[in-house]
């Protein structure tokens, strides 16, 4: 099948929603966007992500599809936004949870283990309190505010149609992408939401070139560098649907594992606090659901900026020649 | 038959439901381990009652008795409130009880345990109770009306098997007709099987599972070992011997040895 214009609805203006009508609009097609909210991103779980392009750390607890999807979306990412930062992950942990750092080497590949001498020559920020560390040189990560505001610039300049405050796209709107997330639940009824914790702090002292993990027996954190001196503190991984403000539970879990990794984040001010829902179908794996002209991209769970690329250039394909890779494509009308 | 507070189990694994990659995957394991009751931590996932009920469903479907636990409280106080926050929610009077002493350890505060076993007992509760294996504390927990009891094998996560097997053992010989399930601590089915064998009537397990290469395997594994070990137990072991004991008897052969060098 030639390719041709195509005209196509996409619902739902977070990072999913951006990354599908950016990718649909380039490709040459008649792309609206409709957004339930009147003003961007007032409605998404997006702002509240680490945005950390990190494949081979997820393989820890996430299946294969997520890290081939995570490879193709890192290089996407870094061929459309200038801001992506390509310097790679660690992951840390205090010498008495060494066996920590033992299990995320098994479970994980693409990683150098890196002496305590390696990683301070690294990171200077963090000295001889860490019993080494794992280096996974091919990640990248994002600050996400600019990255989404970026986005949603380029979808526009791209001369595609943004109707902000008009939910529903009109029953002649062509094919529609439904991007909503957890607000998709109504017709997804297995979606569920997975709370997310966060906080956003202001350090002038610690310099962190690329993000850090600290394995932890109870709760494994990280710490993201958005550039300008702000570090985001992430993120809790409770089943709840809350999206109210952080408790003061996971704020102490969270700012203590800031002030492990660097004493000095101690004086560091906290910028901002806040959770998001994420949307996730049971087995934690995103999928693209395809009935008769709608289309659903969904369950994203924690991997949202790293999927996001790589599932826009799937429905696109599908869309153009009909293909559907059955590690996402789900044919029935019955969800999962 | 395992024999719970007057509920009849057949399977003697218990599996706790958290840190799986994913809902399913711990469906799949609960199935695979068959299991028939599992625990889940009230604090957070349900603390208030709708939030979390996209999870809820999926435990609901595992068809198995849920044992809420008072994960995380520090006082006697705040596993109590915790409980009730549990009956009403998952409409069970049965509890775990754990009162935390110690955030590195996570062993047991067994004088909050005592106290808050007896009022929550008092309040018609049926209280299972994670303590270590100290017989007085034991004692104290039946006296205040605990009908099971669930010593620690070693600290939770830590996977490190019965470090104290000869505490125990005493505790296994204190209390032959109290249900004795161990909670915490197992690492590997091996460890499983070993607290069969010693008479233990459960095993209560979460992390050995949850974050094994592949859980579902791993959640067989586990069925298997304990099965076995409570095969081994009711078959009756041998005793350890100090000189060697040979399988073919002696008895008939001939006293002169075979010199194979000539």
């Amino acid at each position: 099948m030639a390719t041709r214009k195509q005209r196509i609805a996409i619902r739902g203006a977070g990072i999913v929603g951006l990354w599908q009508a950016l990718t649909l609009a380039r490709r040459g097609h008649e792309v609206t966007l409709h957004e339930r909210s009147t003003q961007a991103f007032a409605d998404a779980c997006s702002p509240y992500a680490g945005a950390m392009l990190a494949p081979r750390c997820e393989e820890e607890s996430a299946e294969a599809v997520i890290r081939e999807l995570g490879e193709r979306g890192i290089a996407l990412w870094r061929e459309t936004y200038p801001g992506t930062v390509a310097n790679g992950t660690l992951v840390v942990a205090l010498h008495r949870d060494r066996a920590e750092l033992d299990r995320f080497a098994r479970m994980t590949g693409g990683h150098r283990r890196l002496s305590p001498a390696e990683l301070t020559a690294l990171e200077p920020a963090l000295d001889d309190r860490f019993a080494g560390a794992l280096y996974y040189k091919e990640e990248a990560h994002l600050p996400p505010d600019s990255a989404l505001r970026f986005l949603l610039e380029q979808v526009e300049a791209e001369g595609v149609s943004l109707r902000f405050g008009e939910g529903e796209p009109p029953k002649d709107a062509g094919v529609v992408v439904d991007c909503r997330g957890l607000a998709a639940r109504d017709k997804l009824p297995t979606l569920r939401g997975v709370r997310g914790e966060r906080i956003v702090v202001r350090s002038r002292e610690v310099d962190l070139a690329r993000p850090v993990r600290l394995l932890h027996p109870r709760f494994p954190l990280y710490v993201v560098p958005w550039g300008n001196g702000l570090y985001m503190i992430g993120a809790t991984v409770i089943e709840s649907e809350e999206t109210g403000p952080i408790t003061l539970r996971s704020a102490l879990d969270l700012l203590s594992a800031a002030y492990a990794l660097n004493p000095a984040f101690a004086e560091a001010e906290i910028v901002r606090q806040g959770a998001g829902a994420r949307p996730a179908f049971p087995d934690n794996r995103p999928r693209i659901i395809v009935t008769k002209g709608y289309i659903y991209v969904n369950g994203l769970y924690r991997h949202g900026f790293l999927l996001a690329p790589a599932l826009a250039e799937l429905v696109a394909a599908y869309l153009e020649t009909g293909a559907m890779d059955p590690e996402v494509f789900l044919e029935s009308p019955a969800e999962r | 038959m395992l024999t719970l507070y007057g509920a009849q189990f057949t399977s003697r694994l218990l599996l706790g439901t958290a840190h799986y990659p994913s809902p399913e995957c711990l469906q799949q394991a609960v199935e695979a381990s068959g299991a028939q009751i599992v625990t889940v931590s009230l604090r957070r996932e349900s603390a208030r009652a709708r939030t979390g009920q996209g999870f809820w469903a999926l435990i609901e479907e595992l068809g198995c008795r849920v044992l809420p636990n008072t994960a995380g409280c520090r006082s006697a106080k705040e596993a109590i409130a915790t409980a009730k926050m549990a009956r009403e929610l998952f409409g069970t009077n049965w509890i775990k009880l754990e009162v935390i002493a110690n955030d590195d350890t996570l062993q047991p505060d067994l004088f909050g345990l005592v106290e808050a076993a007896a009022a929550l007992t008092e309040d018609g509760f049926e209280v299972l109770p994670y303590t270590t294996e100290d017989l007085s504390a034991a004692e104290r927990l039946v006296a205040g009306g605990c009908a099971v009891l669930m010593p620690w094998a070693a600290p939770i996560g830590s996977a490190r098997g019965l470090i104290n097997k000869d505490a125990l053992k005493t505790l296994r010989a204190y209390f032959p007709d109290t249900p004795l399930v161990i909670d915490a601590g197992i690492g590997t089915p091996s460890h499983a099987a070993e607290a069969m064998e010693m008479g233990y009537d459960a095993v209560l397990l979460n992390t050995a599972v949850a974050k094994a290469g592949d859980p579902v395997k791993m959640a067989q594994a586990f069925a298997k070992a304990v099965e076995a070990g409570r095969l081994a137990f009711e078959a009756g072991l041998i005793e350890p011997r100090d000189m060697a004991s040979p399988s073919t008897p002696v008895a008939g052969t001939p006293f002169f040895k075979i010199d194979h060098a000539s």
